[in-house]
């Protein structure tokens, strides 16, 4: 990334759009704290960004999953790390993503969709403020990947900020806020969706 | 120690004990390399029961050194797949907690490969203790302890590594050399009875606790560089 200064509104929906190597994935992984910038400083709600982890829920391009374990023994092994201790909200985000909470069977025997589904429930248990997605719907079917992007306003709509990359930018033409052009690590354009569906 | 770090370490024991038990491949590999140092000693010498009390204790280091560097790799190589390591390090969780989990449930591991593997050194090598068993075990304690706090440390400083498997012992053996000589001659002291060992387990009991209070304190460097 170079010289980028970039304000998020709560409650936004925004897209992270540019060709490959623009700096897309590295930019949401600065955010999520897992790259530290050369220069400069990342703010979460006035924290910086790696006091504020509890806040954030970052999913990569990589589902983050333990093979070895069902879908309920990974988010129960993250959700201790984030202090919880209850199955409620792991169910509720398993079923938010259309994940049976009582499929017993392992990540590594599931479909690329399903550990795609999996990730994200595993990114949203703990109801982050920030949710920072990076291609949430490669390997989704179209009709996963809609309700995906319902179950992403829906949560804009409770007053979550979304950063989501994507090349399926029609998916999220009724649903998403605000476009965030880069180009080799630089802003280049930011703006409405409506321009890019337009 | 800090209650949630001591929670959250004890999270990350039982899933790495359960994970191992799931797929068994840190176990099975260090099974089958210190059975096939035992036997291929066994082949290549044929020792006096003297002979045996006095070379055992290197026998004994060396295939426990061995297989917990291939224990090692293996417990960071499945924090790897799928990038399971990010997940951890954009939780809230201290990266204090996921060190130590790792080093007790490798040290929990070798231990059980120890346990196992004892019995089939006394039968190959028909070894029997002149000095106090009791020391054995101080001595296996403390010894397994310092391998696997110092591998799990740079095991984790490999893993970004190219050649991580071939890292990990170049940069474990050097350090652990006189942790290695204080427990081959300890181990050989007890099994002998011709000097006490007492020397060798204060030394090992000093590397320990110097070790481990440095790669704790270092450890959230390690895993953060990129």
């Amino acid at each position: 990334m170079r010289g980028l200064s970039l304000e998020l509104e709560q409650g936004r929906f925004y897209v992270l759009r540019g060709e490959n190597g623009a700096g897309k994935s590295t930019l949401l992984r600065m955010i999520a704290g897992l790259n530290e910038p050369t220069e400069g400083h990342i703010f979460i709600y006035g924290i910086k960004n790696k006091e504020a982890l509890e806040h954030i829920g970052y999913m990569a391009h990589a589902p983050l999953l333990y093979e070895e374990f069902s879908a309920m023994e990974n988010l129960r092994f993250f959700a201790q790390l984030y202090g919880i201790s209850s199955d409620q909200p792991l169910i509720q985000a398993l079923e938010r993503v259309g994940l049976d909470p009582k499929l017993e069977r392992r990540v590594g025997q599931y479909s690329q969709g399903m550990r795609q589904r999996l990730s994200l429930a595993r990114a949203i248990f703990h109801s982050p403020r920030l949710l920072l997605l990076d291609e949430p719907f490669s390997n989704v079917d179209p009709d996963s990947a809609a309700a995906i992007a319902k179950l992403l306003a829906g949560m804009r709509d409770e007053g979550k900020t979304i950063v989501l990359v994507t090349h399926q930018i029609g998916l999220l033409s009724s649903v998403a806020d605000e476009y965030i052009l880069l180009s080799h690590g630089q802003l280049v354009e930011r703006g409405a969706m409506q321009r890019v569906t337009a | 120690m800090n209650h949630s770090i001591a929670r959250l370490t004890w999270v990350n024991v039982r899933k790495d004990l359960r994970l191992e038990w799931r797929s068994r491949d840190v176990l099975n590999s260090m099974l089958f390399f210190a059975l096939l140092v035992v036997v291929i000693f066994s082949f290549a010498f044929d020792p006096s029961v003297e002979e045996s009390r006095r070379m055992a204790g290197g026998l004994f280091w060396t295939a426990f050194l061995f297989s917990t560097v291939m224990a090692l790799n293996q417990s960071w190589a499945r924090e790897l797949r799928n990038g399971v390591l990010d997940a951890y390090r954009v939780s809230p969780s201290p990266s204090e907690a996921l060190f130590l989990g790792k080093v007790i449930g490798n040290f929990l591991l070798v231990l059980l490969l120890e346990c196992l593997m004892a019995p089939l050194f006394v039968i190959f090598y028909n070894l029997s203790s002149v000095g106090p068993v009791w020391q054995l075990g101080v001595v296996f304690l403390l010894g397994t302890w310092a391998l696997v706090v110092n591998g799990t440390f740079f095991a984790a400083m490999s893993i970004r590594t190219r050649n991580r498997e071939l890292m990990l012992p170049l940069l474990l053996l050097p350090i652990s050399i006189p942790a290695v000589a204080s427990m081959v001659l300890a181990t050989t002291n007890v099994l002998t009875g011709e000097s006490s060992p007492v020397l060798q387990m204060k030394f090992l009991a000093v590397y320990c606790v110097v070790f481990t209070t440095a790669c704790f304190l270092l450890f959230d460097t390690v895993l953060n560089a990129e």
